[in-house]
């Protein structure tokens, strides 16, 4: 009973935030709906017994993508409402409805919600959470976990060195030599 | 039986909340005794007996101070905004062990509101989602300083928290487990298994980042009045702004709890004193510490704060992963 009340309370709250982020047109609004969404869905992994992807919901999304969200958002104001281009409101608006419809219509069909299965079910009795991510991470999905860790790298890479074109010059040197009239 | 359970938590979650709380409005007046003693002064002196009575009279102003929110502020935002950091500080005790078991009544009792077996990163995790106090005042006041301020929060709390996390998988990798009960039970051969005997350098690295999350001097920047005026809380008075600081002490307690799980033997008793006073005193000396510090050393640049994380903390951290790990093969 108690798993009831807190599975649709946080039903209820997720839905509430998303439809925030959607709807409202004040982008800290939004902003703030969608860190409170993300911390909202750790809470079902909670109920459902993963407690490691809860956390790692709330630590990556809330902690680290949501903050880094906001520090772009510094940038412009957020306090006006941002005004929308949008001419044909009535197709725009049913599409994303029947899309949306089609969705939860196929995914609860029953010819294909019996069917979904894990492929690699994680059954090791006396293992905890953590450690059973480990084995499957480390043993079933090495090849897609070292290829992730492959595109992060070379995501860095091509980062730091956008970044870091000039770094070797500091900031009062550029103006001297923009004084003279030489280009760097 | 699954009432009892709920009772029982609630209980637990209401003394908590209660003492935290009042700790937190008692470590101020400590704060200004030490700051006052260590500066020659004598600090507040005229309420009460040495003073101690000043708490009630700063409790009554906080709370009957006029609750002024600037014209052009996003009002829900800047309304809700201080009320995270308490909430995060607070939701993050939940996993925090405080006391060995102890029975009353038959009873025993497990002085922790809920035993995940992902504790200490449940906690972290918690912990540094209160950034969003700071950020989100800062970003709906409408004020330089306060964005400012939110932008120094933002840099200095997501990389801060690089070297705290890196710096416990140290001594996590030696002990094999997240929760932090077990983490507690590792160090129960007494004064020699401590941690800290073995992990030295993970000890300081999370104890400077402690100090950073925390933001207490000297890495208090984001509200650093000679730059920022009051950074992201410029614009707040009265309770609002009062909350900011029952979060950032509740912080402060829960970072002293956690060093002296991990790193100081807990609550595993010493010699003749029993567990729950020994924990009592690692967490006032590590208060004491925060204070001390902030007694006797400067504010620190940004651009040498990011230094020292990035630099300095974060590669030593990394070292210290990679020597754990070809030790313990």
């Amino acid at each position: 009973m108690f798993e009831v009340i807190a599975f649709y309370t946080f039903s209820i709250l997720t839905i509430i935030m998303f439809g925030i982020v959607v709807l409202s047109k004040n982008a800290l609004y939004a902003m703030s709906a969608l860190a409170g969404g993300m911390i909202f869905i750790a809470g079902f992994f909670f109920l459902l017994g993963a407690e490691f992807l809860g956390v790692v919901q709330i630590v990556v999304y809330s902690g680290a993508v949501m903050a880094l969200y906001a520090f772009g958002m510094m940038f412009f104001d957020t306090t006006r409402d941002v005004k929308e281009n949008i001419h044909y409101k009535k197709v725009l608006y049913s599409l994303f409805i029947a899309s949306a419809i089609l969705i939860v219509i196929i995914m609860s069909a029953p010819i294909y919600s019996a069917n979904i299965e894990a492929f690699y079910p994680a059954v090791i009795d006396g293992v905890g959470n953590i450690q059973m991510v480990g084995l499957i991470l480390f043993t079933k999905y090495l090849i897609p976990f070292e290829l992730a860790a492959v595109m992060l790298l070379v995501s860095m890479i091509s980062g730091i060195l956008l970044v870091s074109k000039r770094m070797e010059m500091n900031l009062t040197e550029e103006d001297h030599y923009e004084e003279k009239g030489e280009i760097i | 039986m699954e009432w009892a359970i709920i009772i029982e938590t609630v209980i637990k979650a209401v003394i908590v909340l209660s003492v935290v709380a009042g700790m937190a409005a008692f470590a101020t007046f400590i704060e200004r005794k030490v700051l006052a003693y260590m500066q020659r002064r004598l600090g507040p002196m005229n309420v009460g007996p040495h003073g101690v009575l000043q708490l009630a009279a700063d409790g009554i102003k906080l709370f009957t101070k006029e609750d002024i929110i600037p014209q052009h502020a996003v009002k829900p935002i800047f309304k809700i905004a201080p009320v995270i950091a308490p909430a995060c500080a607070f939701t993050a005790m939940a996993a925090v062990p405080f006391f060995p078991e102890f029975t009353v009544f038959g009873y025993t009792v497990t002085p922790i509101i809920s035993d995940i077996n992902v504790g200490i990163l449940f906690v972290m995790g918690v912990a540094s989602a209160g950034m969003y106090a700071p950020l989100l005042a800062g970003m709906s006041s409408t004020n330089k300083w306060a964005l400012l301020g939110a932008a120094r929060t933002v840099i200095q709390l997501l990389s801060f928290e690089v070297v705290s996390g890196l710096s416990l998988l140290a001594p996590i990798m030696m002990i094999g487990s997240l929760s932090l009960i077990d983490i507690n039970d590792y160090q129960i051969g007494g004064f020699t298994s401590w941690l800290v005997w073995k992990q030295p350098l993970a000890f300081l690295l999370f104890v400077i980042a402690g100090f950073a999350e925390t933001n207490r001097t000297p890495f208090d920047l984001i509200e650093y009045e000679a730059e920022i005026v009051s950074g992201y809380a410029t614009d707040y008075s009265g309770m609002r702004w009062g909350l900011f600081f029952v979060g950032e002490y509740a912080n402060m307690i829960t970072v002293s709890f956690l060093v002296s799980i991990m790193f100081l033997g807990g609550y595993n008793p010493l010699w003749i004193i029993p567990g729950a006073i020994m924990i009592l005193i690692k967490i006032s000396a590590f208060i004491f510490l925060f204070l001390w510090v902030r007694a006797a050393w400067p504010h620190v640049r940004p651009d040498q704060l990011m230094w020292l994380c990035w630099k300095v903390l974060m590669p030593l951290a990394l070292i210290n992963i990679l020597i754990t790990g070809i030790v313990l093969i």
